[in-house]
C-alpha cells in the first residue's frame, strides 16, 4: 500500500476534515456527544461502578423498599441516591444496568438491520431487475405497517410457536430480531439509490473495463462510497431502536423484569406511580429522553455535516 | 475603449472584492477587479474555471450564495450604487435594468408553472400593464426569441422544450422588462454546437435591436471573438487583460493570454503540438507572491516574483504585466532558483 | 497515415445498440403506452488501422459514446460484431483468454470528477489494472511500475499517495490516463477525454496523448465534439448523426472537402477565432429524439437538399475520396463537393 503514515496521520487527517471542523463549531453536537458517550461509558461500565447488583435476589433487602430520593425526602438514604422500588432494589444501579441493555440490543438491532438492508440495497441497486422490483415491493409492503407493528407481529408470532419459560430466556434475540427486521427498509433503500448513483460513474465503468466481477466492484468500489449516507441513518436508528426497545419492554412484550431495561424499568414504576412512588418510573424516563435526545442530535448533525449540498 | 468615451458608463464596476470566509482564513476570490461597460455594448469575460468571471457577474446581478460576499469596492448602474442595496429593492433591479441568463435554462425557470405564467407575472411585476396586455407582450417576446407556435407554447410547460428552446425562453425572460444591461453567464455552455450558433446570434440581434449591453461571461473564446465588443480575460480573481476583442485575440499583450490562444486547437494549421501553458491556476488558497501568473509565465523577470501589476496600456489594451511597464520585468531569472 | 482497407486492427460491422426506455410493465399496461425503444447506435461500420487515431464527431445524443462503451464491452451490442486484432469480442473464449483481450484494450473517461474513486488514494488507483490482470509479481515490482506510468503522465512518485480530491481537472486526467496505460494496452478508446477541460489544461492533455501514441505506438478511438479538437488530432474522422455514420474520411479531406450536408453544417458552427467576418450560419432546428427517428435519412428534416427519396429510402455508405459518405444527394451528384479554406490563427 502507498502510505505508512499509521495511527498519527490518520488522527491529523481527521481533526483536519470539514467534518470535524463542522463538529467543532456546534457546540450542541459537541454537548450531545458528550452526554452519549457519557451516559454508554457509565452504562458499560455499570458492574464496575454501579453502588448495588439491584437483580441479584441475594443482595436485596425488602426493608430497604420504597425509599425515596435522597435531595428531596429526609427518609433517603445516601445509599440508595435515587431511592428504591418496592423490593428494595436501587433505583441508580438499576438505571445503569438497564441502559446497558438497552443499549446492547439497540445496537444489536441497528447491526442486524444495517446488515441486512445492505446486503439487499446492494443487490437491488447493482442488478436492477426483476431482483430488484421483488425486493423493493418488499419493503414497500413492510414501510406500511409502522416498526413497532412489524415488531409486535415478529414477537407475537415466536411467543406462538415457544413456551413462556423458554420466551423469557430467548427474550433478547427475539427483540433484537424484532426491531431489526423492522429497520432493515431504510438501509436498503438508501443504499440502492447511492448504488444506482455510483454504478453509473466514471470509476465503476473504469474497473468494469478492466474486467473486475461485479461482487468485488460493489465490496471494493461501491461500498466504500456509500458508507456516508448508511453512517447518518444508522446513528437516528439508534435512537429510533431505543425507544421501540423500550416501547415494546413498557407494553410487557420485550424484555423481563428478571432482566430489566429502560423501558421495563418504566413499566414497573409506572404500575406504582399512582401510590406516589413517582422516582421509580421517572428517573428512568429521564435517562430514556437524554440518551435518545443526545443520539438524534448527533444523527441530525451528522447528516447535515456530510450531506455536500448543505456545506 | 470602443465606445466614445464622452458617454457616461451603464455600468461601472471598481475595485470589486469578492471574498469567501473559510474554515482555512478568508479565500479572496475576486480580487480588486474594475471595468465599465458602455451602453449597447458586448463585453466579453473569459477565463477558466476559479478565475472568478462567474463570481463577478454574480455580484453585479446581486446573487452571490453565501458566505460569499461582496467585500470592497463599488458597483454603479447607470450611476447610481447597486451594490448595497437591500434585497428588495436589488430584486426590483435585478428584473427591470439588469436581466440574467444563466448556463442551465433549466435552474431558470420553475418547472410547476408554464411559460407563460412565468413570462406574464415578471412582466406584471416591473411593467404597469394589465393581464391581457402582459399576455400580448410575452407573445411579442416569443415570437421575438424565435419560439415557432408561439401562442400555443406560451401555455407549455418547461419540460416540454429542448435545451435550445428553452435557453431561448430565458432569454424572453430576461428582456421582459426592456433591461438595460444583461449578464449572461455560459449561456451556450450547455448546448450542442449547432444550437450554440443559433443562441448566439439571437442575443446579438436582440442586443442590436434594444440597444441592451450584454456582459458575456464564458470560457469559450470562440463565443467571445464572434459576440463581444471588448474582452476581459481573468485569472486568479483579476483581470489580466481588457481591451477590443481583436487586439485581445490577435495581438494578445499578456503572456497568459497569450498562451490561451495557442492553446485552442484551430483549423488551417496541423501542428504536432499545441502551444501549451504549463501548470495550472493556482488554488485561491496558494496564489504566489507578486504577479500571479508567475510561476507559469516564460517571460517572468525578478519584478514578477515581488511586485504585482495592475492594468496599464499596452497599445489600445490594458495589460496587467510588467512587460508594458517602462520599468520592465526586472532581471531574468532561471527556473531553478524559484523552484528552490 | 495506413490505407484504410488493410491490416486492420480493430474492425466494428453492423454495430447496433438498442436501448428499451419504457416505462415499466404495470404503467405499461394501465396507461397502454407502448414500448419505447432508443435506437443509440443503428448499424456502423468502421474500421481502424494499428497506430492512427480515428475520431468520432456529433452532437449529443449522436450515440458516439455509446460506440465507445460498446468497443470495451461495457454494453453487449444488439447486433453486430466488434473484432480487435482479429478476435471476435462476443465470441467464446476461455477465461484467461478473455482477460488477455481486456488488458490490452482500455478507456479513458470524460469526467474527471467522477472516473476516480475518491476514497481511494492515486497509487491504488493505478495499481489496479496491474493487480486485476497478474502483471506484477512483487510490491517492489508494482511500486516501480506505478512511479514509472506516474512519470509517464508528468507527475510524480510523491502524487500517489494523495487522493484525488488534492488535484486539478487536469492533473486528474494524468491519472485516469496512467491508470489507462498501466495494463500495458495496445488500444485507447478515450470518451471526450479534454471536454470538461480548460483549454489551456486542454491542450497540455492532447499533447501529453500525442506524445504517448508515439512513445507506445498506441491507436487511438477518440470520441469528441469538438471539431477542433479532432482536427488536431486524428488520422481519419466519422461523423454521427442521430446512431448512424453519415460521413467518414481522413482528417484533411473532411475538413477541407465536406461531402455530407450534416458534416458541411457542423463545420459551420466552427467558432471563428481567425476574425476573418465569417458568419456562423445557424442552421435551423434541432436533433430529433432517437426514439421515433426520421424516416429513410435521419438528417431529412434539416437538410436543405432533401427530396422525397431522403425522406423514403435510407441512405448507403459510398466509397468517396478515401472515405465513404451516406448521402443520396452527394450519390446522384445533385450535391457538388465544396472547397474549404481556412486561415491559420496567429
Amino acid at each position: 500500500m502507498a502510505a505508512a503514515s499509521g495511527l498519527s496521520g490518520w488522527l491529523h487527517r481527521m481533526t483536519d476534515s470539514d467534518v470535524w471542523w463542522s463538529f467543532k463549531s456546534s457546540p450542541m453536537t459537541v454537548a450531545a456527544a458528550v452526554a452519549t458517550v457519557l451516559i454508554i461509558a457509565v452504562a458499560f461500565l455499570s458492574p464496575l461502578l454501579a453502588p448495588h447488583t439491584p437483580f441479584d435476589p441475594v443482595t436485596l433487602n425488602l426493608s430497604d423498599g420504597l425509599k425515596p430520593p435522597v435531595l428531596v425526602s429526609p427518609d433517603g438514604e445516601w445509599a440508595f441516591p435515587l431511592g428504591t422500588d418496592d423490593q428494595g432494589r436501587d433505583i441508580l444501579s438499576s438505571i445503569m444496568y438497564g441502559t446497558r441493555l438497552s443499549l446492547v440490543v439497540s445496537l444489536a438491532a441497528v447491526a442486524v438491520a444495517m446488515v441486512i438492508g445492505i446486503s439487499l440495497g446492494l443487490i437491488s441497486g447493482y442488478f436492477g431487475g426483476t431482483i430488484d422490483a421483488v425486493i423493493m415491493r418488499v419493503a414497500d409492503v413492510q414501510l406500511t405497517f409502522p416498526a413497532i407493528l412489524v415488531a409486535l407481529l415478529i414477537d407475537g408470532v415466536v411467543r406462538g410457536l415457544i413456551s413462556v419459560k423458554r420466551h423469557d430466556e430467548i427474550a433478547i434475540f427475539v427483540v433484537v430480531g424484532a426491531i431489526g427486521l423492522s429497520f432493515w427498509v431504510s438501509y436498503a433503500r438508501t443504499v440502492r439509490g447511492s448504488v444506482m448513483v455510483e454504478r453509473n460513474k466514471e470509476y465503476v465503468q473504469a474497473a468494469r473495463v478492466i474486467g473486475l466481477s461485479p461482487l468485488l466492484i460493489m465490496v471494493r468500489h461501491v461500498l466504500p462510497n456509500v458508507t456516508g449516507p448508511v453512517l447518518v441513518i444508522a446513528t437516528l436508528n439508534l435512537g429510533l431502536a431505543i425507544i421501540t426497545e423500550a416501547t415494546l419492554s413498557f407494553l410487557g412484550v420485550g424484555l423481563p423484569s428478571t432482566e430489566p431495561s429502560l423501558g421495563t424499568l418504566i413499566r414497573l414504576g409506572n404500575e406504582v406511580l399512582q401510590s406516589g412512588d413517582w422516582w421509580i418510573t421517572v428517573f428512568p424516563g429521564v435517562t430514556l429522553a437524554v440518551l435518545v435526545l443526545a443520539v438524534n442530535l448527533l444523527g441530525d448533525w451528522l447528516r447535515d455535516a456530510l450531506n455536500p449540498k448543505l456545506r | 475603449m470602443a465606445s466614445p468615451s464622452n458617454n457616461p458608463p451603464l455600468l461601472e464596476v471598481k475595485n470589486l472584492r469578492v471574498e469567501f470566509p473559510t474554515r482555512r482564513g478568508t479565500l479572496l476570490a475576486v480580487d480588486d477587479v474594475s471595468f465599465d461597460i458602455a451602453p449597447g455594448e458586448v463585453l466579453g469575460v473569459v477565463g477558466e474555471s476559479g478565475a472568478g468571471k462567474s463570481l463577478t457577474g454574480n455580484a453585479i446581478i446581486g446573487l452571490l450564495e453565501p458566505p460569499g460576499r461582496i467585500a470592497g469596492g463599488e458597483i454603479r448602474l447607470e450611476g447610481r450604487r447597486i451594490d448595497n442595496l437591500p434585497y428588495e429593492e436589488m430584486r426590483k433591479v435585478r428584473g427591470a435594468r439588469i436581466g440574467a441568463i444563466f448556463q442551465d435554462p433549466l435552474t431558470s425557470l420553475n418547472p410547476l408553472y408554464s411559460i407563460g405564467r412565468q413570462l406574464i407575472e415578471t412582466i406584471q411585476t416591473h411593467l404597469p400593464l394589465s393581464a391581457a396586455e402582459a399576455r400580448t407582450r410575452a407573445l411579442d417576446l416569443l415570437k421575438e426569441v424565435g419560439i415557432p407556435g408561439a401562442e400555443t407554447r406560451i401555455d407549455h410547460y418547461p419540460h416540454q422544450f429542448s435545451g435550445g428552446m428553452r435557453q431561448r425562453v430565458v432569454i424572453a425572460l430576461a428582456l421582459c422588462a426592456g433591461p438595460r444591461l444583461i449578464v449572461a453567464d455560459e449561456p451556450t455552455t450547455a448546448l450542442d454546437v449547432s444550437i450554440q450558433a443559433q443562441i448566439i446570434a439571437l442575443l446579438k440581434r436582440l442586443c442590436r435591436e434594444h440597444g441592451t449591453a450584454v456582459m458575456l461571461v464564458t470560457h469559450d473564446m470562440g463565443v467571445i471573438a464572434e459576440t463581444a465588443d471588448r474582452v476581459a480575460v481573468m485569472y486568479a480573481g483579476r483581470i489580466a487583460e481588457v481591451g477590443p476583442v481583436r487586439d485581445v485575440v490577435k495581438h494578445a499583450k499578456h503572456p497568459y493570454t497569450k498562451g490561451l490562444m495557442g492553446s485552442i486547437p484551430s483549423l488551417g494549421v496541423r501542428t504536432e503540438r499545441l502551444t501549451q501553458i504549463d501548470g495550472a491556476m493556482p488554488r485561491l488558497t496558494e496564489i504566489p507572491k507578486g504577479c500571479a501568473f508567475n510561476p507559469r509565465c516564460t517571460e517572468r523577470g525578478a519584478r514578477c516574483l515581488v511586485e504585482r501589476p495592475d492594468l496599464m496600456a499596452a497599445g489600445t489594451s490594458r495589460a496587467a504585466c510588467w512587460l508594458h511597464d517602462r520599468g520592465g520585468v526586472g532581471a531574468p531569472i532561471l527556473k531553478e532558483t524559484v523552484d528552490a | 497515415m495506413p490505407d484504410g482497407s488493410t491490416g486492420q486492427f480493430v474492425r466494428i460491422s453492423g454495430l447496433k445498440r438498442y436501448f428499451d426506455v419504457s416505462a415499466p410493465w404495470l404503467v405499461r399496461m394501465i396507461e397502454s403506452r407502448p414500448r419505447q425503444i432508443v435506437q443509440a447506435v443503428d448499424g456502423i461500420d468502421i474500421e481502424i488501422a494499428k497506430g492512427e487515431t480515428f475520431s468520432l464527431v456529433g452532437e449529443s445524443g449522436c450515440g458516439k459514446s455509446t460506440v465507445a462503451r460498446l468497443v470495451v464491452g461495457l454494453y453487449p451490442p444488439t447486433a453486430g460484431t466488434i473484432e480487435f486484432d482479429g478476435n471476435d469480442m462476443a465470441g467464446r473464449h476461455s477465461r484467461a483468454d478473455m482477460a488477455a483481450l481486456r488488458r490490452r484494450m482500455q478507456m479513458i473517461f470524460q469526467d474527471p470528477y467522477a472516473s476516480l474513486n475518491p476514497r481511494w488514494r492515486v497509487f491504488d488507483i493505478i495499481a489496479e489494472p496491474i493487480r486485476a490482470f497478474g502483471l506484477s509479481t512483487d510490491k517492489a515490482d508494482l511500486q516501480k511500475r506505478v512511479e514509472d506510468l506516474l512519470r509517464q503522465v508528468k507527475l510524480t512518485p510523491a502524487d500517489g499517495r494523495k487522493f484525488p480530491h488534492e488535484f486539478s481537472g487536469g492533473q486528474r486526467q494524468r491519472v485516469s490516463i496512467a491508470r489507462a496505460l498501466a495494463s500495458q494496452p495496445e488500444f485507447l478508446v478515450c470518451d471526450e477525454p479534454t471536454s470538461a477541460l480548460d483549454v489551456s489544461v486542454q491542450a497540455q492533455i492532447l499533447n501529453l496523448m500525442v506524445d504517448l501514441q508515439r512513445r507506445f505506438g498506441l491507436t487511438y478511438l477518440f470520441i469528441s465534439h469538438n471539431l477542433a479538437v479532432v482536427y488536431h488530432i486524428s488520422t481519419r474522422v466519422g461523423v454521427m448523426y442521430l446512431g448512424r455514420l453519415v460521413e467518414v474520411a481522413p482528417t484533411e479531406t473532411l475538413f477541407t472537402r465536406p461531402k455530407h450536408p450534416y458534416t458541411r453544417m457542423l463545420l459551420d458552427t466552427i467558432p471563428d477565432l481567425d476574425m476573418t467576418g465569417r458568419q456562423r450560419a445557424p442552421v435551423g432546428g434541432e436533433v430529433p429524439s432517437p426514439i421515433n427517428p426520421p424516416s429513410g435519412c435521419t438528417f431529412h428534416p434539416r437538410c436543405p437538399f432533401a427530396n422525397d427519396r431522403c425522406k423514403a429510402e435510407r441512405p448507403m455508405p459510398i466509397a468517396i475520396e478515401g472515405g465513404t459518405v451516406a448521402c443520396h444527394a452527394i450519390e446522384e451528384g445533385r450535391l457538388p463537393v465544396e472547397e474549404r479554406t481556412y486561415v491559420a490563427n496567429s
